[in-house]
């Protein structure tokens, strides 16, 4: 099982779950400050169901330990994940500590005592706002893992071969050593395709044309029509300016796609942005200067406003009990999806240029490294079935993201920094996918999970690849050398982001996806939003159901062979005495077979838990649970507590927003509130 | 097509029809191809059949129009048709007059007064009637099911002429030691005689739900000892139970102006009362037009869109709703107590409360038969008025009256706890469709009628066929049932927080998206499924197969 491979230790962020003793022991003992006793963690939805325990700060995670009798629950949060901490006013009760993950946990303590506190208030500001890469978590992230191994997890994705896969180069497009030692653009990857015309005065003399040096170079190409995806950042047009080469550069594009007489070029800005950006000597293309070129505006808002549209969003996702209203009037003014819409239309239409056109297109914004990246990202999933796979994906995020220079550190706020940089740009990127895959379930090999747990680690600095903002910070870093690859963990628990439904010969897998884009067909992801409010989700998953099955259905493959096997011999040797019983037959299907395992699904115990624990023979190891949320022992555990019977605990389990709370059932007379409140 | 149909329909419905036949006309319908071909009007269906072999043909219940607009361009007429199942279709009709004479005579043959010119009157069955749904959901067969677990309760014949109250069943379940005159003392203190019954018995735990109408109490706080002791024969020794008023305390105070009311505290001391905020009727019927108008505006922005959405209030209907029925269900379940639901006559928002509560707590009520059951006892001989609340749906410009998505609302708050627990309910989403469809349109008499007597008066049983009849028999079963089932004998908690509430597209998007993929999708799942089925039972027979030759194994060899 490959997940074993991996150490448990350290590895859990922002998960309430059972560690075994040996990796609490070690814990405990690294703590870089006193343990704090009786600290509370309220449940933000059900106040009445919060837990008491001690609150252990180490070097990188905040480690809560439930001290309830019997069980021993933990909820990890690593440092890095904190977004922001939060100490309210002492009360009678205790001093508040509120604190804001980058994954969207939201967690609530109350301490005792306001100077103990202050004190972990005043460390976990600390923990949790790095100011250099070296105390990034996965510079001091060591699973079990040998250097042999480690540096062969960087060597899972290729963008070279993702390249040649796509076909190039070829006699249209070549592999420019141009940028090798990131002198033309320092934000660019050092192996970049242009057009077989482009000579190198022609690249330089255009990079000197684009913010950044950013000059158009290629993202995608379409074997089948030879139409492209380049991207660049915007010329330095000002009001009149031009240049040469920057013109025959995109002449150069256009040859590169014989058979098409013009190309689009997209400024994914809103119009009025772009025109502001010419008094800063920047701006967008004339059509008069470039030869045929057809020139679009897609406005898609900057990482400002995308920043409080989010920050609005999630105040919503956090309100306690809102009503219908509440919820869809705040979902409105927050403009989240208007955004999304917005990201996918632009998408959609570059799309539908490239494979129904066959013409290329240039995609630009102000750097290039923003809705670029997105809109690039997007249309590629649409276009290719490939970017639909698991491993598609990742090497679409390392292609149109990670080596093209979005910038990681300051959008995801990975050292403190300027607040005014972050933005949730990848958010968004993921988000449409999610969106596309609710529109077209059998068409991703993946699953929900896996772009959860994506989001997850872009923002928990556990592995290396998103870590600076573009590739030659990442090579002066020494990622490579020295942490862990995201993509290689992914890869190995692959089992985990299946979809059940995806089948590569179906029809909806083939060729461009043709979304719909009516505005109900986008729907708030509750699944990344309120990952953490369990209550929330539906108690019984199709997906897990579908998995289990299929899982299932490989065993009897195997028992069908083996049977046939065995008859076979049987019926050809007819000599000798069979041995009763060997393993194989032991098995009656029975034994195993689904029926037992969907009892248990059908409990509620599995609602709460883990996703992977209904699938039904494999025990994972605790890093997939990571991304997969809690093992929800407590709710469990309380259930149990408090009902005894299984049957009750079904109850128990009633969440989150319910109409009673918990504990106000066994009080009659504290009902009112609480029905009121509902 | 069925000639001998339309014959009789033509007949019996000549003179409504102007024009019963138009060659050349074409069907619009969104996400599928035009057809084009000839157009017939019976006494009960329009009616579009191409001449090409492959077209399937259009066949339209007048009862299914909600409402139909002409347009004229140039001499080419279209008809735009709006459906109570929320379809809207284009029909262009060459020829003004041609295209006058259908629009009016459609507008006449589907807004018909009389019941008794409905389709399910004339309608014959061309399916083999295995069960006669009629008989299916006897009270007297349901009650002896409460029988073999408790032998507090009674079946009373009070109403057996539907004298004390028109809208209950001629048998109720009542509290063993209350008596007819009793009943009929009560029935006199209660809006439209709707005494207290039993609705609901929660086997683990002995606890009722019952539901009633609002008491009669006016302003001057009348009360009625009959009534206090009825619902109090309701409570174990010691124990309390809580009346649940569907309306807020504000509209219940109100009610007291016109000779309603609630149950004071002072009188009821061993209940509590607790008010939620179901919308009434007239509220949820604007929600409805609301909503569907805000799904059939294909031009929206983002904006627009969510802002509308959030205007029908639709979602804070379910919502309510759910968490209403929740309450009632957690008070049976979490606390032992019985309950007592109302809100003004006991034949809407009550009976949403009491049926949801029932699919929470019980498991028998998400089997697909168990789900009819429940239609049956809390909803139709309950006395839901369904041909008034579904005489009209969310297209129609006249003003309504009685209309309202009652029920549709009851099948939406079902669909969101299928959603959140797809594996425990043996139906799928398609019966809940399927289900929405016929309370609007129907050549079954299963929804006809309004209350109990008014039914009875209708002689449905004898005049018309039963939908449940239609429904039970294994190849519709089997196209309702829903692949994911295994039976969950648990009480079930559905998530109302509004972050796990959907819109419903099944119902509401249904007509205005592709859902090709989603189709696909399903048909995958169902794939997985039977596959794993299919190998199950191949490794069974070889298993089987194998022990065999292994037992007969040694003796080939001892010879």
């Amino acid at each position: 099982m490959p997940s074993t491979k991996q150490p448990h230790r350290f590895s859990l962020m922002g998960v309430s779950g059972h560690v075994g003793s040996p990796d609490g022991l070690f814990l405990l003992s690294s703590a870089t400050s006193a343990p704090v006793e009786n600290v509370k963690l309220v449940d933000r939805v059900s106040p009445r169901r919060s837990r008491v325990g001690t609150l252990y700060l180490t070097a990188t995670h905040s480690i809560f330990v439930e001290s309830e009798a019997g069980v021993r629950n933990e909820t990890w949060v690593l440092h890095s994940l904190v977004c922001s901490v939060e100490k309210q006013a002492a009360a009678a009760s205790g001093c508040s500590l509120l604190i804001h993950c980058k994954n969207f946990q939201v967690l609530h303590f109350v301490i005792p005592r306001e100077r103990e506190c202050h004190d972990v208030h005043l460390s976990l500001q600390r923990l949790s706002q790095p100011e250099s890469y070296v105390e990034l978590y996965c510079f001091s992230y060591k699973p079990n893992v040998g250097e042999v191994e480690r540096r062969q997890e960087w060597d899972l994705l290729d963008l070279k071969a993702d390249y040649s896969r796509m076909g190039v180069p070829n006699s249209l497009w070549k592999l420019s050593p141009i940028n090798r030692h990131y002198k033309v653009s320092d934000t660019y990857p050092a192996d970049l395709f242009v057009p077989e015309s482009a000579a190198p005065p022609v690249i330089v003399g255009s990079s000197k044309f684009r913010s950044r040096g950013r000059f158009p170079t290629l993202s995608y190409y379409s074997k089948d029509n030879h139409a492209a995806i380049c991207r660049s950042s915007q010329p330095l047009s000002g009001f009149s300016a031009r240049c040469l080469e920057d013109e025959q550069m995109l002449e150069a594009i256009l040859r590169s796609n014989p058979r098409s007489d013009f190309m689009y070029v997209v400024d994914t800005r809103p119009k009025l942005n772009a025109i502001a950006n010419r008094a800063a000597g920047k701006g967008y293309e004339n059509e008069d200067n470039y030869s045929n070129i057809k020139f679009q505006f897609i406005g898609i808002e900057n990482i400002h406003v995308m920043r409080n549209s989010q920050q609005k969003m999630l105040e919503v996702c956090e309100l306690r009990s809102p009503s219908m209203s509440d919820f869809l009037e705040g979902l409105e003014s927050s403009g989240w999806l208007k955004h999304i819409k917005a990201v996918l239309d632009a998408g959609i239409f570059i799309a539908k240029a490239v494979a129904e056109e066959a013409v290329s297109v240039l995609v630009h914004c102000s750097d290039g490294w923003d809705r670029t990246a997105q809109v690039c990202s997007v249309a590629c999933v649409l276009l290719d079935p490939y970017y639909r796979t698991l491993r598609g994906l990742m090497v679409l995020i390392e292609r149109d993201w990670v080596s093209f220079g979005h910038k990681f550190s300051h959008r995801c706020n990975h050292l403190v920094g300027d607040p005014k940089e972050v933005s949730p740009i990848i958010d968004q990127f993921l988000e449409c996918v999610w969106q596309l895959m609710e529109q077209f379930p059998c068409a991703f090999e993946f699953n929900e999970r896996f772009l959860i747990a994506i989001h997850g680690h872009i923002y928990s600095c556990q592995y290396g690849n998103f870590i600076g903002n573009n590739q030659r910070e990442r090579i002066e870093l020494g990622v490579r050398e020295r942490t862990h690859s995201l993509w290689s963990y992914l890869w190995m628990n692959r089992a985990d982001f299946i979809n059940p439904l995806y089948r590569p010969d179906h029809s909806q897998t083939q060729g461009l996806l043709r979304p719909s884009t009516a505005p109900y067909c986008f729907k708030f992801w509750r699944g990344l939003y309120n990952h953490f409010d369990r209550g929330m989700h539906p108690r019984q998953s199709v997906e897990d159901y579908l998995q289990a099955i299929q899982e299932e259905t490989q065993q009897l493959h195997d028992q069908l062979a083996s049977h046939k096997q065995k008859i076979g011999k049987l019926e050809q040797e007819q000599v000798w005495r069979v041995t009763q019983k060997t393993t194989t037959l032991d098995k009656s299907p029975t034994a195993w077979a689904l029926g037992n395992d969907l009892t248990v699904a059908n409990t509620p115990q599995d609602y709460t838990g883990d996703f992977i624990s209904s699938s039904p023979c494999q025990p994972k190891a605790p890093e997939s649970s990571l991304i997969l949320l809690p093992h929800d022992l407590n709710q469990k555990s309380e259930a149990n507590l408090s009902n005894g019977s299984d049957q009750e605990s079904g109850i128990a389990d009633l969440s989150c927003r319910s109409p009673l709370s918990e504990d106000s059932t066994r009080d009659p007379d504290s009902d009112e509130a609480a029905y009121s409140a509902a | 097509m069925n000639i001998k149909l339309i014959k009789y329909g033509v007949m019996e419905f000549a003179e409504l029809i102007k024009t019963p036949r138009v060659d050349g006309v074409v069907l619009h319908r969104p996400f599928l191809p035009t057809v084009e071909g000839t157009l017939c009007l019976t006494g009960h269906h329009l009616i579009l059949s191409s001449r090409q072999d492959n077209t399937e043909e259009l066949w339209l219940l007048h009862s299914n129009i909600d409402s139909i607009e002409k347009r004229f361009v140039g001499s080419l007429g279209s008809i735009i048709v709006k459906c109570k199942d929320l379809r809207v279709i284009q029909l262009d009709i060459p020829g003004m007059e041609e295209c006058l004479n259908i629009s009016s005579s459609v507008e006449a043959l589907s807004t018909l007064d009389s019941v008794s010119l409905m389709y399910p009157f004339f309608y014959r069955p061309m399916f083999e009637v295995i069960e006669d749904g009629w008989n299916s959901f006897l009270p007297e067969e349901v009650f002896k099911d409460l029988e073999s677990m408790t032998d507090e309760w009674r079946l009373s014949e009070v109403n057996k002429d539907f004298s004390v109250c028109p809208s209950y069943p001629p048998l109720v379940a009542v509290p063993k030691d209350v008596d007819d005159d009793t009943l009929r003392k009560v029935a006199s203190f209660r809006h439209s005689g709707r005494f207290p019954v039993l609705s609901y018995y929660h086997k683990k735990n002995g606890m009722v739900m019952m539901r009633a109408g609002q008491p009669l109490t006016g302003t001057n706080g009348r009360r009625c000892k009959e009534d206090e002791k009825l619902i109090n024969a309701t409570l174990r020794p010691g124990k309390r139970g809580y009346i649940i008023d569907t309306r807020t305390i504000n509209v219940a105070q109100q009610a007291k102006a016109r000779g309603g009311g609630f149950e004071s505290e002072a009188n009821y001391p061993q209940w509590r009362r607790i008010h939620k905020t179901i919308e009434r009727a007239n509220v949820l019927q604007e929600g409805l037009i609301k909503l569907v108008e805000a799904c059939n505006d294909q031009s929206h922005s983002m904006d627009r869109w969510l802002s509308k959405l959030e205007a029908s209030n639709w979602q804070t209907h379910v919502k309510e709703i759910l968490t209403t029925a929740c309450l009632a269900a957690q008070c049976i379940d979490r606390e032992g107590a019985s309950v007592l639901v109302h809100g003004t006559e006991g034949t809407d928002s009550t009976l949403q409360v009491t049926s949801l509560a029932q699919i929470i707590l019980d498991p028998a009520c998400r089997t697909i038969r168990g789900f009819q059951g429940l239609v049956e006892r809390e909803w139709l001989q309950a006395g839901h008025p369904f041909q008034q609340r579904c005489a009209q749906s969310a297209f129609s410009n006249n003003k309504s009256r009685q209309e309202a998505p009652v029920f549709l609302l009851f099948l939406d708050c079902v669909w969101q706890i299928l959603r959140q627990f797809p594996c425990s309910f043996e139906f799928s989403e398609s019966f809940l469709v399927l289900l929405f469809e016929h309370a609007y349109a129907s050549q079954f008499g299963t929804f006809l009628g309004n209350g109990a007597a008014g039914r009875a008066k209708l002689s449905l049983p004898e005049k018309t066929v039963s939908l449940w009849s239609w429904v039970n028999r294994p190849q519709e079963l089997e196209r309702l049932t829903n692949p994911l089932y295994e039976a969950n004998s648990l009480v079930i908690w559905p998530s109302v927080a509004p972050q796990s509430l959907l819109l419903w597209e099944g119902v509401f998007l249904r007509w205005n998206r592709s859902s090709k993929c989603l189709d696909e999708a399903y048909e995958e799942m169902v794939h997985i499924i039977e596959y794993n089925k299919e190998l199950q039972n191949k490794v069974n027979s070889l298993r089987r197969q194998l022990a065999q030759l292994e037992t007969e194994d040694p003796l080939l060899q001892t010879p």
